[in-house]
């Protein structure tokens, strides 16, 4: 059988100390994407230590500078029913809502969702070349099927989509990821963490090895005005992103005073434009400045086929978010049948 | 005297409570002493031969009992014929472990023993094949030119090739007024029921086996495990008492239990082998197709030329078809028309049915066709149906044994408010979607298969049944009591229907929608010789007043024996049974179809379904947000769980028209979405309101209890209603399924 140690770590040194002792070491959390990669031969760790226990990583608190600590043992469900973060960032809580299942979410670490890996087909199966799992190997992907793949920022090497929810709007957010390893604590701006694939697409973050995520540190400024999550999938819940839009606005009058607008669905990390945000700025939020921002933050994207698509359906779907953060309420389109 | 009836009563499923407590056991849950696990080795490859194994390192590993390949496989029946099981189509039929050859990618090629499953698994990961490859062929659009029609066979008897030409099609076509010219593409599907394929093999020694399986036909996979392994059929015993959902992949025994027995026979041990979730895209499946469409009118609607022909995917082994371009002509009476069926042969494994196999693709085209007939000749969808209704069935000129479409479209119609939609598309809005509404009608087979009951009063006055049939979860054991019940004028309690067990007499597998017109025949025919068996034992007894009664002048209730002018004299069943000296009073019957009555005679089931959709103008969205389906199929024996076939299949509907589909990478010649999160089914999100209809049809011609069956029904007519909704919302006509939101922007 495929035998593994298991063990528990007490608190965040011993979590860092226990993943060095052995050479296959993986943190587990929910295990909601570990354990599935584990079952198809993806990943084969033959350590695993537990950091569900640790005290430290499962808080939620305010920070001196009027924002909000994560810990990344905090589940994904109760980050996003969290009164503080549904009053004070009420666009996390929607990208997160907008992510898995209630099941997963239930499971799922906000840590963990940080490092979930792509859902590409060809990654998933051990029987087929994929340069993100055997470097090297090849990507069918480009090639192949290639409906969920990335329009931005791919590679010769792997055109694999980052496939998280929740870390759109933490890039819209300008969260900041702390990290802990044996060299010390690190804290990465979230633009940072996430990486694209270049010649390394086995890489999908900049965490170092045997790093923990300690937390995740919101700024205060939380658009609590002007938001949207935008999330565009082949059924209506259970379903990854095909293009999604986080959008943050603050507004002087009809005027965007600030603005954030990340992408998810389209590349290998959550997706951003400072060109573009810099363009809105000063602007009117109308229709016609969202559709410029587009064709700013879409202008070197390329299709591969099947995903062509979603070139015209995020230039569609940023010009849609940016009219539904000026009234949030408006309904999510195709959430639910209209009365 | 007011006599109970149970049939046309909205009866929960008598299991119920066994199923959502857990109670219910399944084929991979028997707990079984010194239980072996089998795990299957599947092919990486689409096509070639084994050249090497390598399973020392496998059998090196502590629990591993023995690695089976077609190296050291037992020695097993050399003859096709022996391994055919009742669905096979024409062909030669796919033999597990047979030779080094690989057919098709996911093929079973080994199957690993061990004390735990996963130490099977984990061991299965430490066998080394080497491989020689060769060229394969997967893409259907690509091969089209290999389309040839499929052999005979023995189950051409159920899907008969389409009708031969009528009158001058393509002279009829050339010069119609109104005509249509659509292609239409449909995706290949995996039936994928929640309960994985497992059997349970107990070896009970000198060749005798109880096998727990996973199965539409416990007496279709008996005799199939009797001639492969040269077993007596008496001594294989084939259990499926829960089935968790079959949609026809339990048609045909499935690898996982001849691998099983294999083992069982070989280690003469209890061996369970159950597959898992990506086993079970690697095998039968609803194939992909092409249909080319060629319809006209004259230009007050009415159909003078029908044009349908297919392409659909079979594997390189065996002959599989489905009737797709049987239909149009049973629906529209039409002098000219030209049908044909082609199978593409591919490096795959043989399609089978799924629910509603070639209806529900047929129907897609064809009312997808007529929609685009009826925008073009600016008549109602619903009235261009009306114009070209037939109360007879045109394609073999015979009259319907019953058919109550017109009422399914004008009660669907009412119900939904068909009149107002606006024809123009593109021209409703609800906010930033777009509404539309659209139609199709269904139609399907009305089967009846031959079925033997037996039937017996116990000395406790119970009605004991017993068939092999199985309940895939459809409410078999509900209405199958129901009927009986009202039979001998008892309660539901005090009938016990005993099924799932190929023991019991025979039952075809549970299939095309007939299993309640088959088994429920039966049992009408086992019981009016039961009650005759008691009357006449009544007769017997002293001073009996039955002596002189015949059978028309008695009746059965409440568990007692009357005279039907004198109610007040009776007699108890459990006194008739006590003056029997306790022995049940039991018969054995065959019901059969009225096959010389009803040759004259056309048969099907009908529906019309109503749908409405909201597309979002900008992102293209689709939301089905209400549907209505209006199904005509003879005597509904209880309208809960029929109306929970007929909703089960709309939804199946909307999963066809928007969700479901196996993706093909034809450059590997394998599946790659195999798992149930990427392949997409609807989610609650999904689902709107939706309504179901029975329109009344009382058919006194088609059987005994006048039933033709709800399992599929519900399916045929929603694809193209939902794509017909889409059209009239967006002015965009999607000629494939399923269809995707982003097509729409
Ligand atoms: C069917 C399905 C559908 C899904 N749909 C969506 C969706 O629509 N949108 C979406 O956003 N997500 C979706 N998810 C993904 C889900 O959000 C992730 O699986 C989840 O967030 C991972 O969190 P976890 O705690 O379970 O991580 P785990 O599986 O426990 O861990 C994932 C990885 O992170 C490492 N790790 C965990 N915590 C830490 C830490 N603190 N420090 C360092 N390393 C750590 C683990 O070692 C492992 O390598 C879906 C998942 C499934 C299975």
């Amino acid at each position: 059988m495929n035998n593994f140690e298991y063990r528990r770590a007490s608190d965040t040194k011993d979590a860092i100390n226990l993943i060095h002792q052995q050479e296959k070491s993986k943190f587990l959390a929910g295990g909601t994407n570990l354990i599935d990669l584990w079952k198809y031969n993806i990943t084969n760790p033959t350590s695993l230590v537990d950091i569900n226990h640790i005290a430290e990583l499962s808080e939620i608190k305010a920070l001196p500078d009027g924002g909000v600590r994560l810990g990344a043992g905090f589940k994904n469900a109760d980050t996003a029913y969290h009164p503080i973060i549904e009053q004070q960032y009420p666009l996390l809580s929607k990208a997160i809502l907008a992510g898995a299942s209630a099941q997963i979410r239930n499971m799922a670490s906000n840590g963990g969702n940080l490092l979930q890996r792509t859902r590409c087909y060809y990654f998933y199966d051990p029987e087929v070349p994929c340069n993100k799992r055997v470097p090297g190997s090849g990507c069918p992907a480009k090639l192949g099927y290639n409906r969920i793949h990335a329009i931005l920022g791919t590679s010769e090497q792997c055109i694999a989509v980052f496939p998280s929810d929740m870390c759109i709007a933490l890039a819209a957010l300008d969260a900041l990821v702390n990290v802990e390893g044996p060299e010390g604590k690190r804290t990465i701006n979230f633009a940072d963490f996430h990486r694209l694939p270049d010649d390394r697409p086995d890489l999908d973050n900049t965490l170092k090895p045997g790093e923990l995520i300690i937390s995740i540190d919101l700024p205060e400024k939380g658009f609590t005005t002007n938001y949207s999550y935008l999330k565009l999938r082949d059924r209506h819940s259970y379903a990854f992103a095909l293009v999604s839009v986080a959008t943050a606005m603050e507004l002087d009058g009809d005027t965007i005073k600030d603005i954030r607008i990340a992408l998810g669905g389209v590349a290998h990390k959550p997706w951003r434009s400072k060109e573009a945000e810099d363009f809105l700025i000063g602007k009117n939020a109308s229709a016609e400045n969202f559709s410029t921002a587009a064709d700013l933050i879409l202008k070197d994207a390329k299709g591969f086929g099947h995903n062509d698509f979603k070139i015209k359906l995020a230039k569609k779907a940023i010009i849609r978010n940016g009219l539904m953060a000026l009234n949030p309420d408006t309904q999510l389109p195709g959430a639910k049948p209209s009365a | 005297m007011d006599v109970n009836k149970t049939v046309g009563q909205p009866i929960s499923r008598l299991e119920g409570k066994l199923k959502v407590t857990g109670a219910a056991k399944y084929a991979a849950e028997y707990q079984v002493e010194n239980l072996l696990h089998g795990y299957v080795v599947n092919s990486p490859i689409t096509k070639g031969k084994i050249i090497n194994i390598d399973i020392a390192k496998a059998l090196a590993i502590p629990g591993v009992i023995d690695v089976l390949s077609h190296k050291n496989r037992t020695k097993l029946a050399w003859f096709d014929v022996q391994y055919t099981d009742m669905d096979a189509p024409p062909g030669t039929v796919f033999k597990p472990l047979h030779n080094e050859n690989i057919l098709y990618n996911g093929q079973p090629i080994a199957l690993v023993v061990a004390e735990d499953f996963e130490t099977a698994r984990y061991a299965s990961t430490q066998i080394t094949f080497e491989f020689e490859q060769e060229a394969f062929e997967t893409n259907l659009q690509n091969n089209t030119e290999k389309g040839r029609p499929a052999k005979k066979g023995f189950a051409t008897a159920l899907k008969p090739p389409p009708p031969p030409p009528t009158g001058d099609f393509d002279k009829a076509y050339g010069q119609a007024a109104v005509k249509v010219e659509a292609e239409f593409k449909h995706g290949t599907e995996h039936h994928n029921p929640i309960e994985l394929f497992a059997t349970t093999t107990v070896y009970k020694g000198k060749g005798k086996l109880t096998i727990y399986d996973k199965t539409q036909g416990t007496i279709n996979n008996q005799l199939y495990v009797a001639n492969i392994f040269g077993l007596h059929y008496k001594d294989v015993r084939v259990l499926a008492p829960f089935v968790g959902g079959g949609f026809g992949a339990g048609l045909r025994p499935q690898y996982q239990l001849f691998l099983c027995v294999m083992a069982a026979l070989h280690l003469k041990r209890n061996v369970r082998v159950v597959l898992d979730r990506k086993q079970m895209f690697s095998f039968s499946h609803r194939p992909p197709a092409i249909q080319k469409m060629r319809f006209a009118s004259d230009i007050n609607g009415r159909m003078t030329a029908l044009g349908h022909s297919v392409y659909a995917e079979t594997s390189n082994f065996e002959d599989y078809t489905e009737p797709t371009a049987n239909w149009s002509h049973k629906l529209y009476p039409s002098p000219n028309t030209l049908f044909e069926h082609n199978i593409v042969p591919l490096d795959v494994y043989t399609p089978m049915d799924m629910r509603a196999p070639g209806g529900s693709t047929a129907l897609h085209a064809i009312e997808c066709t007529m929609d685009e007939l009826a925008h073009k000749l600016k008549i109602d969808p619903l009235e261009l149906r009306l114009i070209n209704y037939s109360e007879m069935d045109p394609s073999s000129k015979k009259p319907y044994t019953s058919k109550a479409l017109r009422e399914c479209y004008l009660q669907a119609a009412e119900k939904f408010g068909w009149s107002n939609r606006n024809p123009e598309p593109r021209a409703t809005m609800r906010g930033n979607k777009l509404v539309g509404y659209g139609m199709a009608t269904g139609i399907w087979d009305a089967f009846q298969f031959p079925a033997r009951v037996e039937a017996m009063i116990t000395k406790d006055g119970k009605l004991v049944l017993n068939n092999a049939t199985t309940d895939i979860g459809t409410g078999t054991l509900t209405v199958m009591t129901q009927i009986a019940a009202d039979e001998l004028g008892l309660s539901l309690e005090e009938v016990d229907f005993q099924y799932g067990d190929s023991k019991k007499p025979f039952s075809m597998f549970q299939g095309g929608s007939a299993i309640t017109s088959s088994t429920g025949v039966a049992i009408v025919v086992a019981a009016k010789a039961l009650r005759k068996k008691l009357l006449k034992k009544a007769a017997q007894m002293e001073n009996s007043p039955f002596k002189n009664a015949s059978d028309e002048e008695v009746i059965f209730n409440g568990g007692n024996l009357h005279l039907k002018n004198e109610p007040g004299t009776y007699v108890s069943l459990k006194n008739i049974i006590a003056f029997n000296k306790g022995k049940a009073i039991k018969t054995t019957n065959m019901g059969k179809p009225h096959m010389l009555k009803l040759r004259k005679y056309s048969l099907a089931t009908h529906s019309a379904s109503f749908v409405e959709v909201e597309v979002d103008q900008d992102l293209g969205t689709v939301t089905v947000t209400r549907a209505v389906t209006a199904v005509a199929a003879g005597k509904i024996i209880n309208p809960k769980t029929a109306k929970s076939q007929i909703s089960g299949s709309m939804i199946w509907g909307i999963s066809k028209a928007l969700h479901e589909e196996t993706i093909m990478d034809d450059h590997f010649g394998k599946y790659i979405n195999t798992n149930l999160g990427e392949y997409h089914i609807p989610v609650h999100a999904d689902i709107g309101q939706l309504d179901v209809i029975f329109a009344e049809e009382r058919d006194e011609l088609i059987n005994e209890i006048g039933t033709k069956g709800v399992g599929e029904i519900g399916l045929v007519g929603m694809p193209a209603a939902i794509s017909n909704a889409i059209f009239n919302a967006t002015g965009k006509r999607i000629y494939k399924l399923p269809i995707h939101f982003d097509e729409l922007i």
